[in-house]
C-alpha cells in the first residue's frame, strides 16, 4: 500500500502526443493523437480514488470517473467504456470537446498540488480503444414498453435522449433536418477537433440499439410537431439547437467573402468543402482572414482558415484576453498554429472592391468600461482610434440566436423574449403537454456536455411520464 | 433515395424536368415553396422552387436549367435513379388573395416557378394575364401549361422567332397601359425581375418577385442567402423567397450570385472534360 502511494506521488501528468503546429496548421487531421495504452494505465495510477470524489459532481452527466479510471489502471479497457456508458452515451465526443478544465479536472484534488488527472484524455482513450478493438457488444435493453418518442434534432442533446430511452425499452425515432446526423458535432466542430467518422460511429451504435434515424426531415416544415402526436408518438423532445447566425448590422456586411461562422463551418465541415474539388461545395479560401469573436466557434473558424491556405489568420475581439470565452486549450492551439490575436478591437464597416468582394475592414480600438448585463465589462470605443485592416475573408463568430423555424410554427410552446424555449431546469418540460426541450434552444449557445446533461434530465423525466403519467 | 418517376428534356436539352417521388413534401408543399436537393455523397445542396406537386401520386416536380456541374449531374439522372437527399417544403408560400387583375411575368426557367403561382392566383378568383419570354422559340418552356393557368397568355421572344418580338418588359408596358392592374408577379433572371419592378413602380403596381440567392442549408441557420430588402438584411430561405419587388437590392444580389463564379466555371469545365474525354 505504501509503495503504491509512493508511486502516485511520483508520476506526473502523461503528456498527450500532438501533431506539431507547423505540420497540423495545414491539415485536417486530429491535433491530439491519443494516449497509448501504457500511458493511459500510467495516468490512471495518478487517480487517488477519493472517498468523496468531487469530479463526479463536476461532470454534467455524473460519470463514475474514479470507477472507469480504476478499470483503465487494471487494463480492463472495455469494462472502463461500459462504466462510462452508464452515464455518457458519447464518450469519444466528450473526451475530445468537453471543457474538462472547468468541470471534472477543474475540481480534481490532484490538481491542487500539481496537474489534475487527465480525465478527458482517459475518457477519450477508453472510447477510442473500444471503437478500434471492441467486440461491438451492445448494452442490455429493458423490455419493450410500447411507448414511442420523437426526438427532434440529432445533436448532442437529442442523441443523449435517444440513447437513454432506447435502453429503457422505448421506441425512439430521431428526426434530423440535415442529410447527416450529429448536429453541431458534424457541421460546427471541425474535423481536426472531432473526426466525423467518430460521430457517425456513435450514431451507428444508437441505430444498432434500435434507434430509428430519419434524416432530411424538417420538423416544422415537412411535418409539424402536432402531427407527430397524431402519428402516435407519446412524447417529443426538442433538441434543435440555437441555429440562427448573428450578424453585426454594419455597412458592407453583405459583401462577397463575409460569412457567418455557421455558413463557413457548415461548408467546410458538413459539406466537406475542405476537400473541394473532391466534394462539390466550394468555400472562399482567403489569404488574409479576419475572424470576429473569440469563442470556441471563432477559434474553429480561424484555425480552419489556416488549414485552407490563409497566410494570415486573425482573431479580432472587442474585449481583452481576460474575457475570452473560448477554452484555454483551443486558444493555445490557435496561437501555436499562428493565429494572431487582436484584442480591444471592433469593426465599424467593411470595404469592397468594384466586384463586391471584401478587401478591408475598418474599426476602432476599445477600452473596457463598466460591466454590462452579461456581467462582462462593456467595450467602449476610443475616440480617434480608427484603423483599417486588409482582408479577403471575414468570418463573423459572435454567437447564435434561436432559429424560429420550429418554434414559430408550433402552438402552445412558450418562448422567452429572445425566442428560446422555456423549459423547467429539473425536468426539461415545456409549456406544451408531452413536449420536452434541452440544449442550446433552451439555454442559448453553450457546450456539447451541457446539452447532453439537459438531454439526460429530459430523458429521465420523459421516462417517468411514460411510466407513471407525470 | 428520392426516385425520379418522370423526366423530360426541354429547350434543346438545356432545361430538364424531373418529377420526383416525395410524398411527405408533396403533401405539404404550397405554391412558391422550394426544396433543397443533393444528388449524391459529394454533391452540393441546391435550392429549386417546385414547378408542380401531385398529392395523389405523392410527387413533386422541379424544372432546372443546366448551368454547371451540379445541374449537369442532375441531368444525368434517369427515370429510376434518384436524389440522395431532398428537404422541403421550404420558404414562405405565396400569399394568395383575390385582388382583381394580376399580371404574371416569367423569364427563362422562372416560368417553371411562376406556373403553380399563376394557377393558384387564377383559382382564387383573380383575372390573370401571363407574359412569358425567352431568347428564342427553342428556349420557351411550358407554353401550354401557362395558357391553361391564366386567362390570357402573351409569349415573347427576343429574336421574334415566335410570338411577340421583344422583351417581356415591353409586353408588360402594354398591359399596364391598357389595364388597371392590382398585382404583378415577376420570376426569372435577376436583371429581368429588376427591370420589371422598375417598370411597375412607375405605375404604382405592387410587385412580388421570387429571389434565387446561393443557399446551403435552406432552414435559416447559415445566412448565406441573405438579401437586402428595404435596406434590411433578410434570409431568402425563411423570410422569402418572395419579397416586395420594389424593396429588393438587385445589384447586391447579382454581385453575391458571382461569389463562386471562378470555381463554378472550373468545376463545370473539368466535369465536361471527364464526361467527354
Amino acid at each position: 500500500m505504501t509503495q503504491q502511494e509512493g508511486k502516485k506521488e511520483k508520476i506526473s501528468r502523461q503528456p498527450m502526443p500532438e501533431q506539431a503546429p507547423e505540420v497540423r496548421r495545414r491539415n485536417f487531421d486530429e491535433v491530439p493523437l491519443g494516449l497509448s495504452p501504457e500511458a493511459a494505465m500510467k495516468e490512471a495510477q495518478r487517480c487517488l480514488q477519493c472517498k468523496k470524489p468531487g469530479c463526479i459532481a463536476g461532470c454534467p452527466v455524473s460519470v463514475d470517473i474514479p470507477g472507469f479510471i480504476k478499470l483503465i489502471e487494471e487494463g480492463e479497457f472495455t469494462k472502463a467504456t461500459r462504466k462510462i456508458w452508464e452515464r455518457n452515451a458519447l464518450p469519444a465526443v466528450c473526451g475530445r470537446v468537453c471543457p474538462q478544465e472547468s468541470q471534472c479536472e477543474g475540481v480534481c484534488i490532484v490538481g491542487k498540488k500539481g496537474e489534475p488527472v487527465a480525465i478527458g484524455n482517459l475518457e477519450r482513450f477508453a472510447a477510442d480503444y473500444e471503437r478500434k478493438h471492441g467486440k461491438g457488444e451492445l448494452p442490455p435493453k429493458a423490455k419493450p414498453t410500447g411507448k414511442k418518442i420523437a426526438v427532434v434534432g440529432s445533436g448532442p442533446s437529442g442523441l443523449t435522449v435517444a440513447g437513454d430511452l432506447i435502453l429503457k425499452g422505448h421506441d425512439v425515432t430521431v428526426f434530423e433536418a440535415f442529410h447527416r446526423p450529429g448536429g453541431v458535432l458534424v457541421y460546427g466542430i471541425p474535423e481536426f477537433r472531432l473526426p466525423k467518422e467518430i460521430v457517425f460511429q456513435e450514431v451507428n451504435f444508437m441505430e444498432r440499439l434500435g434507434v430509428r434515424l430519419e434524416c432530411n426531415a424538417v420538423v416544422g416544415r415537412t411535418v409539424s410537431l402536432d402531427e407527430l402526436f397524431e402519428e402516435g408518438y407519446d412524447a417529443v423532445f426538442l433538441g434543435v439547437g440555437a441555429g440562427l447566425p448573428r450578424f453585426l448590422d454594419i455597412p458592407g456586411e453583405n459583401l462577397i467573402g463575409i460569412f457567418s461562422a455557421n455558413e463557413y463551418l457548415t461548408r467546410s465541415n458538413l459539406m466537406k468543402a475542405y476537400r473541394y474539388p473532391e466534394y462539390d461545395t466550394p468555400i472562399i479560401k482567403g489569404k488574409n482572414v479576419i475572424t470576429l469573436g473569440a469563442g470556441n466557434v471563432a477559434m474553429d473558424a480561424a484555425r480552419t482558415a489556416l488549414r485552407l491556405g490563409a497566410d494570415v489568420s486573425r482573431i479580432v475581439y472587442r474585449r481583452s484576453r481576460q474575457e475570452v470565452p473560448a477554452r484555454a486549450a483551443e486558444v493555445h492551439h490557435a496561437e501555436q498554429e499562428g493565429v494572431e490575436f487582436h484584442f480591444l478591437t471592433a469593426p465599424t464597416k467593411f470595404i469592397g472592391d468594384e466586384k463586391g468582394r471584401v478587401v478591408g475592414m475598418e474599426g476602432l480600438k476599445m477600452d473596457l468600461g463598466e460591466p454590462d448585463a452579461s456581467g462582462r465589462r462593456r467595450p467602449v470605443p476610443v475616440k480617434g482610434s480608427e484603423f483599417r485592416l486588409e482582408c479577403d475573408l471575414v468570418i463573423i463568430a459572435v454567437g447564435a440566436g434561436a432559429n424560429p423555424l420550429l418554434t414559430q410554427s408550433t402552438e402552445g410552446l412558450q418562448l422567452n423574449k429572445w425566442g428560446y424555449i422555456i423549459a423547467e431546469p429539473e425536468t426539461g418540460k415545456t409549456s406544451k403537454k408531452g413536449v420536452w426541450a434541452g440544449g442550446d434552444i433552451v439555454t442559448g449557445s453553450a457546450t456539447v456536455i451541457l446539452a447532453m446533461g439537459a438531454g439526460r434530465v429530459a430523458a429521465d423525466s420523459i421516462h417517468k411520464y411514460l411510466t407513471w403519467g407525470w | 433515395m428520392f426516385k425520379i418517376v418522370r423526366r423530360e428534356e426541354m429547350a434543346e436539352g438545356t432545361v430538364i424536368l424531373n418529377e420526383i417521388d416525395a410524398p411527405l413534401i408533396a403533401k405539404k408543399a404550397k405554391p412558391g415553396q422550394f426544396v433543397i436537393l443533393k444528388a449524391n455523397e459529394t454533391g452540393e445542396r441546391i435550392p429549386l422552387t417546385m414547378a408542380d406537386t401531385d398529392t395523389q401520386k405523392g410527387t413533386i416536380t422541379v424544372i432546372y436549367m443546366v448551368v454547371g456541374k451540379s445541374t449537369a449531374i442532375f441531368k444525368s439522372l434517369k427515370v429510376g435513379d434518384g436524389y440522395m437527399d431532398i428537404i422541403g417544403p421550404l420558404g414562405k408560400p405565396t400569399h394568395l388573395e383575390k385582388v382583381g387583375n394580376v399580371v404574371c411575368v416569367g423569364g427563362g426557367t422562372g416560368v417553371a416557378v411562376l406556373h403553380p403561382i399563376t394557377r393558384a392566383l387564377k383559382e382564387v378568383g383573380n383575372h390573370v394575364t401571363c407574359i412569358i419570354g425567352a431568347r428564342n422559340k427553342e428556349l420557351l418552356i411550358l407554353e401550354d401549361q401557362m395558357k391553361a393557368a391564366s386567362h390570357e397568355l402573351i409569349v415573347c421572344t427576343d429574336d421574334g422567332s415566335y410570338g411577340r418580338k421583344g422583351f417581356v418588359t415591353e409586353a408588360l408596358k402594354d398591359v399596364l397601359d391598357n389595364n388597371d392592374i392590382q398585382l404583378a408577379v415577376a420570376i426569372g433572371p435577376v436583371p429581368m425581375m429588376k427591370f420589371v419592378s422598375k417598370l411597375t413602380k412607375e405605375y404604382n403596381v405592387k410587385t412580388i418577385v421570387s429571389l434565387n440567392p446561393i443557399m446551403v442549408d435552406g432552414t435559416g441557420m447559415c445566412g448565406g442567402c441573405r438579401v437586402s430588402i428595404g435596406g434590411k438584411t433578410q434570409f431568402a430561405c425563411v423570410d422569402g423567397p418572395e419579397f416586395d419587388g420594389h424593396q429588393v437590392d438587385y445589384d447586391e444580389l447579382m454581385q453575391r450570385l458571382q461569389a463562386y463564379a471562378e470555381q463554378e466555371k472550373q468545376c463545370y469545365a473539368d466535369h465536361q472534360c471527364r464526361m467527354n474525354p
